[in-house]
């Protein structure tokens, strides 16, 4: 909580790319320990949205991994995809897929994480890209569509009741 | 909320880096389309061209003034796009908190070697 670095940045660099930027008070092999260790992923990667039921991380090239999770909501929201790149504590290309979404696979996104450390702190980016504009708006409309409105909603409502 | 086929005309107007440039010009204040081709440094009908695309899309609105058009955000055009980034940033905040409490974790570990606390 105290070392809590602001908010992600999120920035559509292109017609087919989205980049999320955040920086960590952290060295850089910590934050990948912590991006790439499926007991720890089950800790953060669902957010405040619900329960994490899979991380399943088969971390070299050609591996796959897969993360589900039960949204507050009762729903299930599951993403799977393949490893194409690792360099240990630096760089990961992997792909991902909405398996909400038909042809899930076809619409898949390469995604681009990459690690940079100054004096001990960590900047981290993931580089969302899409094959295809219409895989970047289906993947915004999926944000958009598949209650992610009503989870915010719901997490607005905890956030004042906790206050 | 717009309808989905609006905000993908929305999203598409405003992913491109020039037209995104131009709307960070524009939420300054209105600027005639000379004061856009300075400031961005493209030839004016490269510019004219973008400013089209924006206002097909409702993103900027245009006034003439004399012998000037002058070009204007058009802020509720945007909203689609801003409440979209803006959830977007929510989840990963929100992941990203709850990452800075386990790279805590992994912190203690490393430098707690001997004298855990527990």
């Amino acid at each position: 909580m105290t070392t809590s670095s602001g908010t992600a940045k999120v920035t559509l660099p292109t017609d087919t790319q989205i980049l999320i930027t955040r920086e960590f008070d952290a060295p850089r092999q910590l934050v990948y320990e912590a991006w790439t260790t499926p007991e720890l992923v089950r800790r953060w990667w669902s957010g405040e949205r619900g329960e994490m039921t899979v991380a399943e991380i088969d971390l070299r090239v050609g591996g796959r991994w897969r993360y589900a999770m039960i949204a507050n909501e009762g729903f299930e929201v599951a993403f799977h995809g393949e490893f194409r790149e690792i360099v240990p504590n630096e760089r990961i290309v992997s792909t991902e897929a909405y398996e909400g979404i038909p042809d899930a696979d076809e619409h898949a996104s390469l995604n681009t994480l990459t690690l940079t450390e100054v004096d001990g702190r960590t900047t981290l980016t993931v580089l969302v890209e899409h094959p295809t504009k219409q895989g970047r708006d289906m993947h915004i409309e999926s944000g958009m569509e598949g209650g992610m409105q009503e989870a915010m909603d719901r997490l607005e409502r905890v956030a004042v009741s906790l206050a | 909320m717009a309808r989905a086929a609006t905000t993908t005309d929305a999203f598409n107007a405003v992913a491109e880096p020039r037209r995104r440039q131009i709307l960070d010009l524009l939420a300054g204040g209105e600027r005639s389309v000379n004061e856009l081709v300075e400031a961005l440094g493209l030839a004016q009908p490269q510019v004219s061209k973008h400013l089209r695309v924006l206002r097909e899309v409702g993103a900027v609105e245009v006034r003439v003034d004399g012998r000037q058009r002058l070009y204007r955000l058009n802020g509720p055009a945007l909203k689609p796009i801003f409440d979209w980034v803006s959830e977007y940033e929510r989840t990963w905040t929100e992941r990203f908190e709850r990452l800075d409490d386990v790279l805590e974790e992994l912190k203690r570990r490393d430098e707690g070697d001997g004298h855990d606390d527990e």
